[in-house]
């Protein structure tokens, strides 16, 4: 795989060259040539901020095909929480699992069980303190991208833990291959995903180990299916494992309520978690154990593959939340799973901002940027496809872009050109000069005089 | 050979503390552009920012001067307020003089100084009383 797999791509056809999606990249990754976004792959953090703010939808997220589950001979689909908050109609969490399994899937194992392996895993390591500063959840697979970009000084703060998919995936693929004795490589494991970055942190995983998720559904692809199936259900499975501190992980703030600590901090919408990284990154929030950040408005719920409203979504949910407390379960211990958890590959600092690899170099240009920069009119208007005035400067002293893509200081070549054009239109050469005028003007002059 | 410098003027508003850190995070965007190791931007960012509150706190304002160059970063904070009557007390951890009005909105809690101590590799401030304060930090990016 390459290291730049991105799920989120674009549709060419339906692009039409605005700057929508330019301005609201938190990584400034998008340029438009040639009346298309072009996404720079090495600062795409499939946040997914683009898909959610395109009005021509043309900002697409690469997921897996529902037939791809038909190369496997036992498929087990793993739902993320959030699925639940898009299904107001169902009864009950088993019957949305049954459902989803009645798409053709032979078992359903809920990545909201394996959340709460990960939740017993971090109040462990919240015990232990062998961290610098608050820990911060690595749930989020854009927010460990942006950190890895932008944030180098934090990427110690990451916890290094496996996401609730892998542990899911690694649980499902373990327990069937153990109980109905099938072939590891005959079991399709496939993530039902509320965004793009999970695809990607399936596709080409930051610790670059390979992941036990087969592929990813979007939730959007299969939702009308499960309604579909919902409404056939003559008698729900007992497929839910999970206990409402699981289910909660849907909802921002539902990883740190289970921690037990009251020191969390918990921050959605990519911009929003941005701020809380310069926060720490600057040692202004020492007080705060454990930072929960998802980058989408309403975490998981917010999910640019989601279909419900994010607010409807958070109240639907709230029902199987108040549904899984009613029915006692416990907070379970991690003892039955013997898993390494913790991370073996390493997360290095990506410098995607760096002018130059060579020191002198890169202070010429950031010299030479500032110089442009002040010559620009700082209206960022995104007319010459950058997202800002400064960022144009940026791209001019990589050799990407030129002064003149800017439109206000190309007029102001046209307008300097056109006032040359109109002086010199008043200078004729004095032999074919037949202008009254001119001719009084070659008298004074002293020209020859033709009497 | 002769090595390129870098210099660039913030003015620090008074009693803005809105605006208080943007001078900072401009050189750490500037600092992160050119490559410098992340450690180093980070100490220059947070010792550059304190300096700044304090420049906004105690004295309406002033300016900052910043210089980069291959060997070090050197920022200067100059400020036309009411100086420091004792600078020995002032770098202790604790020690303040803000108002409680900037108390309550979570600044000013005497860890201005010693903050900017202990990011800084050199701290130089030259103060007189009734007339201004100048705070100079320097950051190395060279090791030796």
């Amino acid at each position: 795989m390459s290291p730049y797999f991105h799920s989120v791509t674009l549709d060419e056809v339906k692009c039409k060259g605005c700057t929508n999606c330019i301005k609201r990249c938190p990584t400034e990754a998008i340029r438009v040539r040639k009346s298309k976004a072009r996404i720079i792959n090495e600062r795409c953090i499939d946040c997914g901020e683009c898909i959610r703010v395109c009005p021509y939808h043309a900002k697409k997220a690469i997921t897996d095909s529902i037939d791809m589950i038909n190369d496997y001979k036992y498929r087990v689909a793993i739902p993320a929480p959030s699925l639940y908050g898009q299904l107001k109609s169902a009864q009950s969490r088993d019957h949305i699992l049954t459902a989803l399994k009645m798409c053709g899937f032979d078992h359903v194992f809920e990545v909201a069980r394996a959340a709460e392996i990960i939740t017993n895993e971090t109040i462990k390591m919240l015990e232990d303190r062998k961290f610098p500063g608050p820990l911060i959840s690595s749930a989020c697979p854009a927010v460990v991208r942006l950190i890895q970009v932008r944030f180098p000084n934090l990427i110690d703060n990451i916890l290094k833990l496996k996401s609730p998919m892998e542990v899911a995936a690694k649980i499902a693929k373990d327990e069937v291959s153990r109980d109905k004795k099938i072939r590891r490589e005959d079991i399709g494991v496939f993530f039902i995903t509320p965004c793009a970055a999970k695809v990607t942190s399936i596709k080409a995983p930051f610790d670059k180990e390979k992941s036990f998720v087969d592929g990813a559904i979007s939730i959007v692809d299969i939702y009308l299916r499960i309604l579909s199936a919902l409404g056939k259900i003559e008698k729900a499975e007992k497929l839910g494992s999970a206990s409402y501190v699981g289910v909660r992980w849907a909802n921002s703030g539902g990883e740190s309520t289970a921690l037990g600590t009251d020191k969390f901090l918990a921050v959605d919408g990519i911009h929003n978690v941005i701020a809380i990284l310069e926060e720490i990154e600057n040692e202004k929030l020492e007080d705060i154990d454990f930072v929960e950040a998802l980058a989408c408005q309403g975490g998981c719920l917010g999910g640019p593959l989601t279909v419900e409203n994010m607010y409807v979504a958070k109240t639907v949910i709230k029902k199987f939340i108040d549904e899984a407390k009613e029915k006692k379960f416990e907070t379970t211990s991690n003892e039955n799973y013997h898993y390494d958890l913790v991370w073996t590959g390493k997360v290095e600092y990506m410098p995607i901002m760096k002018l130059d690899k060579d020191f002198d170099k890169a202070m010429k240009k950031l010299e030479t940027l500032h110089d442009i920069n002040s010559g620009l009119p700082g209206l960022d208007c995104g007319a010459c496809g950058a997202p800002s005035c400064r960022a144009l400067a940026e791209d001019i002293v990589r050799g990407n872009a030129n002064e003149t893509d800017c439109i206000f200081k190309l007029r102001e070549k046209v307008r300097n050109l056109a006032v040359q054009m109109m002086e010199l239109e008043e200078k004729m050469p004095p032999v074919l000069d037949r202008d009254e005028a001119s001719e009084i003007k070659s008298k004074k002059r002293g020209d020859i005089d033709e009497g | 050979m002769t090595y390129g410098i870098i210099r660039k003027d913030f003015v620090i508003p008074a009693n803005d503390f809105t605006i208080a850190g943007e001078a900072s995070s401009c050189v750490k965007k500037m600092l992160i552009q050119l490559g410098v190791d992340p450690q180093k931007v980070k100490k220059t960012a947070i010792s550059m920012y304190e300096a700044e509150i304090n420049a906004v706190i105690h004295a309406n304002g002033g300016i900052a001067e910043v210089e980069i160059d291959r060997n070090k970063i050197l920022i200067r904070i100059k400020d036309d307020g009411p100086g420091i009557p004792d600078l020995e007390l002032a770098m202790q951890e604790g020690y303040t003089t803000a108002p409680d009005s900037i108390r309550e909105m979570g600044f000013g809690a005497g860890m201005g100084l010693p903050n900017m101590r202990r990011y800084a590799d050199k701290l130089e401030i030259r103060t007189e009383v009734g007339k201004g304060t100048i705070v100079e930090i320097t950051v190395f990016l060279t090791d030796n």
